[in-house]
């Protein structure tokens, strides 16, 4: 069988061994939570509650703020310890408001946790879909977090022709969406079918990578009796899940520089967002757990969780057993694109769906050398731009040539840098030259 | 909270923290190098067997007196010693292996140290050289020694006991051809390395098969080679065929080995393609017009010339913009 994919791209080692057959299993209430207004791109959430306050599970602690923002509910029952400055996994601090979760004692009355109605999915209309998927707060599980209800919202004159999950999962150690695919196939294509009506859409792909059979095969037999659903199975390669990629391995459109998805007619979500959905239309559930693969060597027990939104990440780490003696980097998200963490009382957000240890070895610096003009940066490269040449344009600051050369076109994805031969730290280079140039171009436009 | 904090079942200590991303391919500079000399030990081998044990000296010397040149500028310019990257290794085995069977061994030590010194570091050393050192290092012995670097020896198991001329002279300057079976095993005359099709080519699958060499470069000579040296074939037959382009001389040696040497070649892959296809013109002109029997050394160094114009004019469409 003939896979279908992109070109350029790596192959990192998979690791989805550690953790792939691992049943997801709900973490308890952890001793504390801490909740960010902003876990999602776009404006922060409005706190609705104060220092002292009582909350209730489910309950809406900070509402959306504008259009591309998202709502916070709490996890839990408990009170409102503070508002202010967090940890925060994206490795900067930002607001958060900390709630201490309540023991129930034995006799006491246990609030009754906050949610919406459940619906029938056959009967709720488009416009009910969208304004639930607002009011849970639900945000893309992909990895930018962009509110999903906006995603639902095209403007007007965009046609949209095809909804295409997202089950790649080309992270390497992740498997949460695997899982999901695994053990909640209705949910998935649950969530498929609610999101195509809130669209108006009648084809849905889901693309998933061939490390991933027991999952194609569990959504090959979902979609069965579906009409207008079916599944593309897509060749194993670094970084087959960038909605760009996705897109090109499976209707063949190259989304332009700059622009959506929608721009080519196609909406990418998530498995895990699919997921949210379904269970927010069909269960009346907010968006205050998070699935996240907890793995690496660096960690005793891998597992997949569900986590209370705003557990910090020690909690869950503990929870798996501890860290190894040699663990030595703690890594959100996946090990390609994640953010090493410095303060393990960092919380697990909506989005967050891996927390990756690796051990020392793993780790090891190596001594960065010079460019031997190889150009497997440049094989690599997904969107063919010639990263040893944006890197060096950067560093030397010449962010006109960086500009025309097409270095705001860099998704950031890490695939030169991993192919480096000489360990030379392109994209990072490449992302200081991107930012560089786009404050540039906001200057320009305050300008002019 | 400015201090890193663990979880209590876990040590203490810090944790390490980088950007993204956090793996790495296996991939290192030197290890890309060492490959490349391990894919020219079947050269080195049919070295041996066809013009006798005494040209391992010539392969040592170049390599000796390679590493030594770097490391002494490296030493007498206070800069890191980086002789273990295996690239200046790489210099001293492919001179040594397009000398002439039996070539004197100071002036095999002379062309080494010229190719580092030279080829290589006067431009500032490794992924600055602009034109290949090992060829640089050719070319110089080439003019300084012009009869001996001529001088063919009778290699052993030759068909033809008497004739020691390179097959590729022995056509232009008396048409005589030489049959495939002799060029494919490598009992004619040639340099040490080259004259083994079947050596040069394990090399160069091994080279293309663990992704170290780009198989645009060898694709696109080979396709020139048929293209330009077959259009003259056709007209003309006394001119050499397109097989007998490939096969004879140096170039294969100089396609898997010379041509694809990351630092003097485009790094775009229709740069590889016009780099190869460009190659093998001038090859296939100095071949049938020219004054020498052999060009490859100079359509190499000549294209080598080319490659910062080819980088800068072949630069890909970036993904989703208009076609």
């Amino acid at each position: 069988m003939k896979f279908k994919t992109f070109p350029g791209g790596v192959h990192p080692r998979e690791e989805k061994e550690l953790s792939e057959h691992c049943a997801f299993e709900s973490m308890p209430d952890p001793s504390i939570v801490i909740l960010p207004l902003s876990q999602h791109l776009g404006k922060q959430a409005k706190p609705l509650v104060e220092k002292r306050a009582s909350v209730v599970k489910g309950q809406v602690v900070a509402e959306a703020d504008g259009f591309i923002s998202a709502s916070v509910h709490s996890p839990v029952n408990g009170t409102v310890k503070s508002i202010g400055l967090e940890s925060n996994s994206s490795g900067y601090r930002k607001d958060a408001i900390l709630i201490v979760p309540s023991a129930s004692a034995e006799g006491e009355d246990i609030p009754v946790p906050v949610s919406f109605e459940a619906l029938d999915p056959a009967t709720v209309t488009p416009e009910v879909i969208r304004s639930r998927v607002k009011e849970a707060g639900i945000v893309g599980q992909g990895g930018a977090a962009f509110p999903t209800f906006v995603k639902l919202s095209p403007p007007e004159g965009k046609t949209i022709e095809v909804v295409i999950l997202n089950g790649c999962e080309c992270e390497p150690y992740l498997t949460r969406d695997d899982r999901f695919m695994i053990e909640r196939p209705d949910a998935v294509i649950g969530g498929l079918k609610l999101i195509l009506k809130a669209l108006g859409v009648s084809r849905g792909v889901i693309g998933i990578e061939n490390n991933k059979a027991a999952a194609i095969a569990a959504m090959q037999k979902a979609v069965e009796t579906e009409s207008g659903l079916s599944v593309c199975p897509l060749r194993t390669k670094y970084p087959q899940g960038a909605e760009k990629m996705l897109i090109k391995a499976v209707i063949d459109r190259e989304v332009p520089p700059g622009k959506l998805p929608m721009e080519v007619g196609a909406v990418i979500q998530n498995i895990g967002t699919a997921v949210a959905v379904f269970d927010a239309v069909t269960r009346g559930e907010p968006s205050i757990t998070a699935a996240v693969t907890v793995t690496g060597r660096g960690v005793k027990t891998p597992k997949n969780l569900i986590v209370p939104v705003g557990t910090p990440l020690r909690e869950v780490i503990d929870y798996c057993g501890g860290l190894t003696d040699d663990a030595a980097k703690v890594i959100v998200g996946g090990p390609m694109m994640g953010v090493a963490q410095h303060d393990l009382n960092a919380p697990v957000m909506k989005a967050t769906s891996g927390i990756v240890v690796l051990t020392r070895d793993e780790v090891r610096a190596e001594e960065e050398t010079v460019c031997i003009r190889c150009a497997k940066c440049i094989d690599a490269c997904p969107i063919d731009l010639l990263p040893t040449r944006l890197a060096r344009l950067s560093q030397l600051n010449m962010l006109d040539e960086a500009e025309r050369l097409g270095i705001t076109v860099c998704m950031e994805c890490g695939s030169c840098a991993y192919a480096c031969p000489a360990r030379i730290p392109l994209v990072q280079w490449l992302r200081l030259g991107k930012q560089r140039v786009m404050q540039q171009q906001r200057t320009r436009g305050t300008a002019a | 909270m400015s201090t890193v904090t663990m979880s209590e079942t876990a040590r203490g200590g810090d944790l390490s923290i980088t950007t993204s991303p956090h793996l790495h391919s296996r991939w290192t500079t030197k290890q890309v190098m060492w490959f490349v000399v391990l894919a020219l030990v079947p050269s080195a081998i049919s070295a041996v067997v066809y013009f006798g044990f005494a040209q391992l000296l010539i392969l040592a010397t170049a390599v000796v007196f390679a590493v030594g040149t770097e490391a002494g500028i490296q030493r007498l310019t206070n800069k890191p010693i980086t002789i273990s990257d295996g690239s200046a290794v790489i210099t001293g085995l492919l001179l040594g292996l397009i000398l002439p069977p039996n070539f004197s061994l100071v002036s095999t030590a002379i062309g080494s140290v010229f190719a580092i010194a030279v080829g290589k570091m006067v431009f500032g050393g490794l992924g600055y050289n602009i034109f290949n050192p090992a060829l640089v290092g050719r070319a110089f012995l080439q003019a300084a020694f012009p009869v001996a670097i001529t001088t063919w020896t009778v290699p052993n198991f030759s068909v033809d006991a008497v004739s020691s001329a390179t097959p590729l002279a022995a056509l232009k300057f008396d048409s005589v051809s030489t049959a495939m079976g002799p060029l494919f095993v490598g009992n004619v005359g040639g340099s040490l390395g080259e004259t083994s099709a079947i050596a040069v080519l394990v090399g160069g699958v091994f080279l293309i098969a663990t992704g170290v060499a780009n198989w645009r470069i060898p694709l696109a000579m080979t396709v020139g080679v048929v293209l330009f040296g077959g259009i003259l074939w056709l007209v003309d037959s006394s001119y050499p065929s397109p097989v007998f382009h490939i096969f004879a001389g140096s170039f294969l040696f100089g396609a898997v080995f010379m041509a694809t040497d990351y630092v003097t070649s485009p790094m775009t892959s229709l740069g590889m393609w016009i780099y190869g296809m460009g190659i093998s013109l001038i090859l296939v002109l100095i071949r049938v017009f020219g004054g020498l029997p052999e060009g490859v050394m100079y359509s190499i160094l000549f294209m080598n010339a080319c490659v910062p114009l080819i980088n800068r004019y072949t630069q890909p469409r970036i993904f989703g913009e208009a076609k």
